[in-house]
Order: structure tokens, then C-alpha cells, then sequence
């Protein structure tokens, strides 16, 4: 098992830049999520990480050794393909065996490996199917089998969950954390789904055009997101954003939206442009017959627990969730409340996070409703 | 319409289908028949005496005899009767079936050795121009080659005329390269016309196989020539088999340029079977001996490979 770490890394296709001045370092043994829409550049990432592609520029270690020069056969990485790339003329034994044939084990060493991993993800069964016959989620633990049985260094996985159906997903999705705990392999696994990435992932990268724009746990991304875009990736539904006036010092608490005053987690750092955003999830946002903001509620949707409500304000339209309790109605005038600690304020023009009071209570994710 | 009128139209509509179903197969059956006459006339005309074979109104009711065989693979020369008798009883029975037409065999005809002149090349110059076309659409399907466009459509161009219009140039080159009338020559020909057709077919049937398959034998540690032979190659089976058979189609049945640049040593059947020369002109018999027999192979290919083909054909449409 090894640490990851990639070092200034750039990628183009031409004009094309997939890839820009990225850094990061896995930690031996972490699962590590790199999350994204498409065409972020997260799959070149794994892919320059797995040797499959070459960076225009930039360095790759893996272990403390560069290996940025070597091919992908010679970096011990176990890397598992969204649609599994299960070898079609091989049965599934032949399949897990594959990696170990190459390394000219001897035949009783390479079928105890074998046994060992299926009876680990309890493929016994199938060893001597031909994996055209199996389904979805068998191939999946097939193309895990074939990953886990070389004992590689870090495993790659490019949406490996993409090609199940939805409910298999889920299933899929435990098994695989329940997998890692296990085994305590180095994981870089890429997805776009943000459910996955947050329910699995030890830490999570969140990239954007080529560029990672955060490194952090789950509850640091969802909590303290950096640009405005992390904070409108993560979350559904996605984080509110209010247009308000800027030019505020270091030191500030307050800001004005709409005209009228919302209080903020005092700012570490001054916000010198003139227009900002603040950013509000929907379960900090209440309503309030004294709410600062006032609006009309436009719909209503019921999710049991909760409820969701859309509201049209000044600022736009808002949504909000609201326990399962409190009456709403189409067309009413509520107010909304903010709630203070859990405001984070934008610059508009860079979309970056301004440096707050929130930033500094780490590891307490600030008021969860 | 399959969409609403299935459920509720299946009873009316499945005695018109299945009547429409049965003429088709009948046109196929009848089409078959039409196409298969010629090439069973053939091979019944080899089991006919030389009188048969030429009798007018053409024989269909006949004593089969081997003699078109015998004289296919035997020299003979005419003798007079007193002579043969003198020879003391036939050992063999073709020797028998030769004497009972007042001939002698002098030995083997030179048709064996043209036969297995056609195998070489035409086996020969199929293996060649499916291995290079392999490579080569390997090549153009998986890596950045410069002008890769151009090149594929040069490579195409090739066969935008027919070969033998370059016959005269070829002809002369053959001539001061010493390549004409030789095994190597012929195979280095057929190649060069096959090669082009190889790596047309080849490149889609590689275009079709992910190359996930190959990323996932690199990384777990093979390199890439081992990636290609131990995982694309197999998935290329039924792409090689399909381009095999339409290369030795054309190199076993070529006919301009072995007349052309073949006259002895490297002789192919084709130029060959058609002048087999009896008493007083053609002899048939031997002629549609010859025939059957270069038939036999292309079709024994054909239907050890036909699982293989009919997949390579519909080019990947089955596979999933």
C-alpha cells in the first residue's frame, strides 16, 4: 500500500487543457473520491495516475518514487474500468488469474490467490462461468476480484458503480467501504455522483475544468465549501445564492441583501469587490414571521421527514427545506430566517469563499438544522 | 405499427406472414438452385467418360468413371494394341482404365505440382497480407499515426482500379526483379492487392474491441505487444477468420495475373485447369476434375470457418 502524490500536473489535447497545474497527496490507505461533472478532468487524473496516459507536464509519485516516466505495467496499480473490461474469451477464473500469470507465479500460489479473493467477495461459485453470462453486480465483484488479487499498491476506479441500476448502486456502494476497511488499500476512486463520493470517501477532490478547486472530508466540503461552485455541486437540492452588496472589511458581521441586513459568521479576510453572494443551504434557511427576507411560497413538495419549499423573494427564487410539520401553503407570505452561523460568503466576481469565523471551527460543521 | 398491431392483429396477421415466409424461402431455395446448377454440372461432368462429356444431347444418365481423375493426375501416350498386350496384365486400375483407351501412363501429370503451387501462394499470401493487416489496423485503430487519413485512404486507393491494369508495369518489373514465374513473386502479389482490403476490414473489427480491454492487461502488468496477443487478438478471431477467407478467395482464384506471370515453375491451378489437353481438344472430363477439386478447398475453409465468418461479416452487429 502507498501514498499518492501527483505534483503540478498538466494535461492537454491540443488547445485543450484537461488537466491544470493539479497537486495532491492520497494518504496510504485513504479512500480518496475525486468528484466532478463531466469533462472535469477527474478520469485523465486517474488515468495519469495509472500510467494509461502520460502529463504534458508535472510529476507523479507514487510511494515517495517518481514514477511519472513509467508505463502503466510497471506501477503496481490495480485499476478498475467503468464498464469492467472483463477479458469476454476468458471465464471468470481465467479473468482473476490474469494479473498473476504475468508475474509467473507458480500455478498452486496463483489458485490459492484466486480462491482467496472470491471467496472474499463470494464469486466461488462462479469461477468457471464465462463472464458474458453474469450479471451487472457479478461482474462488478469479477473486475473488483481482478484488482484486489494482485496485492497492487493503490487501486484506481473510474465509476465503477456507473454501470449498475440504481438499486444495485446502493448495495454496491456499501460493500465496496465495507471492502476498503478491510483490505486498507490506497483508493482513488472518480465519480460524479455526489452521493457516492460523500457516503464513501475518507477525503473528497472536487475539480472543475481541469482544476481541483478542494481537498477535504465530506463535512469539509459540504460545510465549508471553497468556490461557489464546490458549494453548488455539493448538496441537493444545491446550496441558495443571494446576490448582496460587498466592499466589506475584515471583521465584518453583517452584509446587505435585498436591502435588508443578514447577519454572517464574522469575516477573517475583507471582501473588497462590490457585489458578493451569500450562500445558503436549503436546511439553514427557516421560515420566520420576522425573517429578514420575505417572499411567496411557490411550491410545495413533501418528502416525508421533510418538506421542500420553493419560495420567490427579491433574491430570486429560494428553496428550503422545513420539517414535515410546519404549514405551508401555495401562494402564502412568509418571512425567512438565516441561519447566522452557517452563512458563507462569496466574492461574485472570483466565486471564491471569503475566509470566515465558520472556517475556523474545524471539524464542527456550524448549526445543522 | 409493430408496436399497437402486435397484440391485437397476431391471429389474422400470422397466416399472411407465415405465407410470406415460406415464398421467401422458396425464392431462396430456387435461387440457390439456379447458382448451384453450373457447379453440380461440374463435378458430375469429372465422373464422365470423354465421349459422355461431349455427347450431344448432353448425358445426364451415365456410367461414372474415374478416367477424368486418372487423366487429371497422369501423362499417357497412345500405343498400339499389340504393344500394350505385350506389357503383360495392368498393375493398377487406373492402369487398366488407361489401357482400355489404348493409352500407356508415362507418368504423373504436372497438375499435383501446379495444385500445390496454388496452395502455397495462395495460403501463402493470405497469411502475409492478414498478419501486416492485423499490425496495421491495430496500428491505425489504437495510436496517433501522422496523416492517418490520408494513409488509410492511399491504402484504399489501391484497389480503386482493377489490378490488372497495372498488369504491363507489373510484368516488367517481375521481369528485371527475376520475381516472374516464382512462388515468392505471386505471394508478394497477392499481398500487395490483399493487403489493402486486410486492413480495412481489420481496422473495424479492432475499432469495435474497447481498448479498456487492453488498458486493464497493461496495468496488471503486461506490456503492450503481450496485451495485444493475449487480449485483442482472440477478440479479433472472427474479424481474421472473415478477412482470411476473402484474401484466399481472391488469391486462390486469380486467374489474369497467373497467366501473365506464370508460364512453369510457379504456375497456379487456374491458368492451368482450363488447357488440360486430351485426344482431339479439351478433355472435360479432367478439365471439371481439376475444377472440383480447386473447389474443395475454399469451401472446406468456408465451412470449418462459417460460425466465424457469418459473425466477422454482420461485423460485430451480435456482439453486445
Amino acid at each position: 500500500m502507498a501514498e499518492i502524490r501527483i505534483e503540478n500536473l498538466n494535461k492537454t489535447y491540443g488547445a485543450f487543457t484537461a488537466v491544470r497545474d493539479s497537486g495532491l497527496t492520497v494518504r496510504d490507505g485513504e479512500f480518496f473520491v475525486m468528484l466532478g461533472p463531466s469533462g472535469c478532468g477527474k478520469t485523465t487524473t486517474l488515468r495519469l495516475i495509472a500510467g494509461l496516459e502520460f502529463p504534458s507536464y508535472g510529476r507523479i509519485f507514487l510511494d515517495g518514487e517518481d514514477v511519472t516516466a513509467n508505463p502503466g505495467s510497471k506501477r503496481d496499480i490495480a485499476f478498475v474500468f467503468q464498464l469492467f473490461a472483463l477479458y469476454p474469451h476468458m471465464n471468470v477464473e481465467k479473468n482473476l488469474s490474469f494479473p498473476l500469470r504475468v508475474q509467473h507465479l507458480p500455478r498452486r500460489v496463483i489458485r490459492d490467490k484466486v480462491a482467496e479473493v472470491a471467496n472474499m467477495l463470494r464469486i466461488t461459485h462462479l469461477l468457471k462461468s464465462p463472464v458474458g453470462a453474469l450479471s451487472s453486480g457479478d461482474r462488478q465483484r469479477v473486475a473488483l476480484g481482478r484488482a484486489l488479487v494482485r496485492e497492487a499498491k493503490a487501486f484506481l476506479m473510474d465509476e465503477p458503480l456507473g454501470a449498475l441500476d440504481a438499486e444495485f448502486r446502493d448495495l454496491m456502494c456499501g460493500e465496496l467501504r465495507q471492502l476498503h476497511d478491510r483490505v486498507r488499500a490506497t483508493t482513488v476512486y472518480v465519480t460524479h455522483d455526489q452521493v457516492e463520493a460523500m457516503s464513501m470517501a475518507d477525503r473528497i477532490c472536487i475539480m472543475d475544468r481541469g482544476e481541483i478547486l478542494q481537498v477535504g472530508s465530506p463535512l469539509e466540503v459540504y460545510a465549508r465549501p471553497a468556490t461557489r461552485f464546490v458549494a453548488g455541486f455539493i448538496g441537493s437540492p444545491s446550496m441558495n445564492f443571494l446576490p448582496a452588496k460587498g466592499g466589506l472589511p475584515a471583521g465584518a458581521d453583517c452584509i446587505e441583501v435585498a436591502g435588508g441586513r443578514v447577519q454572517i459568521p464574522r469575516l477573517i479576510d475583507a471582501l473588497p469587490g462590490d457585489q458578493a453572494l451569500v450562500g445558503v443551504r436549503p436546511e439553514h434557511l427557516s421560515l420566520s414571521d420576522d425573517g429578514a427576507l420575505r417572499g411567496r411560497i411557490f411550491a410545495v413538495e413533501y418528502m416525508g421527514a421533510k418538506q421542500l419549499l420553493t419560495v420567490d423573494t427579491a433574491c430570486g427564487r429560494l428553496r428550503l427545506k422545513a420539517g414535515n410539520r410546519v404549514k405551508a401553503a401555495v401562494g402564502d407570505n412568509v418571512g425567512l430566517n438565516f441561519a447566522r452561523d452557517s452563512l458563507i460568503v462569496f466574492d461574485a466576481g472570483t466565486g471564491v469563499a471569503v475566509k470566515s469565523a465558520l472556517h475556523d471551527q474545524r471539524g464542527q460543521p456550524a448549526g445543522h438544522a | 405499427m409493430a408496436a399497437h398491431g402486435n397484440s391485437a392483429a397476431s391471429a389474422p396477421s400470422a397466416a399472411p406472414r407465415r405465407l410470406a415466409t415460406g415464398a421467401a424461402a422458396a425464392a431462396v431455395i430456387a435461387y440457390a438452385l439456379i447458382t448451384l446448377i453450373p457447379l453440380l454440372w461440374i463435378f458430375v461432368t469429372g465422373f464422365k467418360s470423354p465421349p459422355d462429356s461431349i455427347s450431344y444431347p448432353p448425358k445426364v444418365i451415365y456410367r461414372p468413371t474415374l478416367e477424368g481423375y486418372v487423366n487429371l493426375f497422369t501423362a499417357r501416350s497412345r500405343q498400339t494394341r499389340e504393344y500394350i498386350d505385350s506389357l503383360g496384365p495392368a498393375a493398377t486400375w487406373y492402369d487398366r482404365l488407361a489401357r482400355k483407351r489404348n493409352m500407356v501412363i508415362t507418368g504423373p501429370s504436372r497438375f499435383a505440382g501446379r495444385y500445390m503451387n496454388s496452395v502455397i501462394i495462395g495460403f501463402g499470401s493470405t497469411f502475409l497480407a492478414v498478419f501486416l493487416g492485423t499490425l496495421a489496423a491495430y496500428g491505425f485503430s489504437r495510436f496517433r499515426v501522422p496523416l492517418k487519413d490520408d494513409l488509410l485512404f492511399f491504402i484504399l486507393s489501391t484497389r480503386m482500379m482493377p489490378p490488372i491494369a497495372v498488369a504491363i508495369p507489373i510484368f516488367l518489373m517481375y521481369r528485371k526483379l527475376g520475381l516472374s514465374d516464382t512462388a515468392l513473386g505471386m505471394i508478394l502479389l497477392y499481398t500487395a492487392v490483399n493487403v489493402s482490403l486486410a486492413v480495412w476490414l481489420l481496422k473495424g473489427f479492432v475499432d469495435e474491441i474497447p481498448r479498456e480491454y487492453e488498458e486493464a492487461a497493461i496495468i496488471d502488468g503486461y506490456s503492450r505487444m503481450q496485451a495485444f496477443v493475449k487480449v485483442v487478438l482472440p477478440q479479433m478471431r472472427a474479424g481474421i477468420a472473415a478477412t482470411a477467407i476473402f484474401c484466399l478467395i481472391f488469391a486462390w482464384n486469380e486467374y489474369a495475373f497467373a497467366l501473365l506471370l506464370t508460364s512453369g515453375e510457379a504456375q497456379t491451378a487456374p491458368p492451368f485447369i482450363p488447357v488440360i489437353i486430351g485426344e482431339g481438344g479439351l478433355d472435360w472430363p479432367a478439365v471439371a476434375a481439376g475444377t472440383t477439386l480447386f473447389l474443395l478447398p475454399i469451401i472446406t475453409f468456408t465451412v470449418l470457418l462459417r460460425n466465424q465468418l457469418l459473425r466477422g461479416i454482420t461485423f460485430g452487429a451480435i456482439r453486445k
